[in-house]
């Protein structure tokens, strides 16, 4: 999901640990207790997590941008505000997530550092473009909608920052979905133009959010492990299938077809089954050349550049403070 | 990176009056006023809080979990500190 880019196995991480202290940890984890920042805990569990919540929060803070993209351009005030109050919690989001990485020993300005260098990876989806206020729309109701289906089990994650980061995330998720569905049931009622720019942003957005899980099960190295120490509790593929079976009928709903010909509705087993996914395309995507990569890195660089001044100014403040009471209470003595 | 950090902060919120504030997750700020901001904006976006703290995360002190055993033991051999220690006869009622 968020954190497409977990695949590579690091080495060092092989090195061997206590086994006597692996074996408690794994057995806590087993009994469903929560881990907290202090407690022991394997090298190779601490690096998972803070590459997974740092990447998870990085698609937080990049996925602002696809969105924000039209906030000033949003059709009505009700809209508008819908949208920024959206786009706001994103950042919420990510900032609930950077400080959950943040116990584990890693500091803001190393996880702010990777992803503007390009070192740290953010989810795929936020490399495409809104072309259209229908993608808005598509963004609620499919790419939240994919986020919330990856995001209710993680509130079980096994590590307790990262778990409670996750369920204050998902109160908010819902309100996310509906807004985005509600807006293009609108839309597709209006008229025959509006519907047909409905189902072009489906069309778009469709298999981009399959890949959101990322690679398929076969493909993907570190499920077993991820879900032995309950950072996991579903595979890729698993969740992907959620989300399918329970899109599909919403899509029909708002009378759109799907852009998959292989899709169709098994009886014997209760799934819609899908057609295969471009593994080429999320490939190009997750290693830099998607349609926005580099626009996306651009406008991050450019926020940070462009807000030196007011960090640097914020701090001088703050001491120029310190040293004014300091000297008052020297001055009282 | 050539910058200062700019401070941690944790923040506890009392949701509702009568209730005890809650440790609810950490902002950077510059200064206590602006960590107030920050998480006025972060974390009570809902209404989820009537009160905020916040407490540079440099000032807190922990106990150390490998040693919970040796802190909280004294604790656990003290049963005679729970009322269901002592036996009351049930014509007494409830007490």
């Amino acid at each position: 999901m968020y954190t497409q880019a977990l695949n590579a196995r690091d080495a060092s991480d092989e090195r061997s640990e206590d086994a006597a202290l692996l074996a408690a940890f794994q057995a806590r984890v087993d009994a469903e207790e929560k881990i907290e920042p202090n407690d022991w805990m394997p090298e190779a569990y601490r690096k998972t997590l803070v590459r997974q919540i740092s990447q998870h929060a990085h698609s937080e803070i990049v996925g602002m941008l696809p969105e924000g993209n039209w906030i000033s351009r949003a059709p009505t005030l009700k809209r508008k505000a819908a949208l920024l109050a959206k786009v706001q919690d994103e950042g919420g989001h990510g900032l609930y997530l950077y400080s959950a990485a943040e116990t584990l020993g890693v500091s803001r300005e190393e996880l702010t550092e990777q992803l503007l260098s390009g070192k740290a990876k953010y989810s795929s989806i936020f490399n495409y473009p809104t072309l259209t206020w229908a993608d808005i729309g598509a963004i609620g109701w499919l790419v939240d909608g994919a986020a919330i289906m990856n995001q209710i089990p993680l509130c079980r994650c096994s590590f307790g920052p990262y778990s409670r980061a996750m369920i204050r995330v998902c109160k908010e998720e819902s309100f996310h979905q509906r807004q985005g569905y509600e807006l293009l049931l609108e839309m597709c009622r209006s008229s025959e133009e509006q519907k047909a720019m409905v189902q072009d942003a489906l069309n778009r957005w469709w298999w981009p959010s399959l890949m959101m899980f990322g690679p398929s099960d076969t493909d993907s190295k570190h499920s077993a492990q991820s879900m032995a120490w309950k950072i996991k509790r579903f595979t890729n593929d698993e969740l992907r299938q959620k989300f399918v079976d329970a899109t599909v009928p919403q899509a029909h709903y708002l009378g759109l077809t799907l852009p998959d010909p292989d899709l169709k509705f098994n009886e014997e087993t209760g799934h819609w089954e899908y057609g295969e996914i471009d593994w080429e395309e999320f490939s190009r995507v997750v290693a830099g050349n998607g349609p926005c990569n580099r626009e996306r890195l651009a406008a991050r660089r450019k926020a940070w550049d462009e807000g030196a001044w007011v960090r640097e100014a914020a701090l001088a403040h703050a001491e120029k403070r310190r040293n004014r009471r300091e000297a008052a209470r020297i001055a009282a003595e | 990176m050539t910058e200062k950090n700019t401070p941690l902060w944790e923040v506890f919120i009392r949701s509702r009056t009568g209730m005890a504030h809650r440790h609810c997750g950490s902002v950077h700020a510059a200064d206590e006023e602006m960590a107030l901001q920050a998480a006025r904006d972060v974390y009570t976006r809902r209404g989820e809080g009537v009160s905020i703290w916040v407490v540079p995360s440099s000032a807190i002190v922990a106990s150390d979990p490998t040693e919970k055993d040796v802190m909280f033991e004294p604790t656990a051999s003290k049963i005679y500190r729970h009322p269901t220690f002592y036996e009351i006869p049930e014509e007494v009622g409830n007490m």
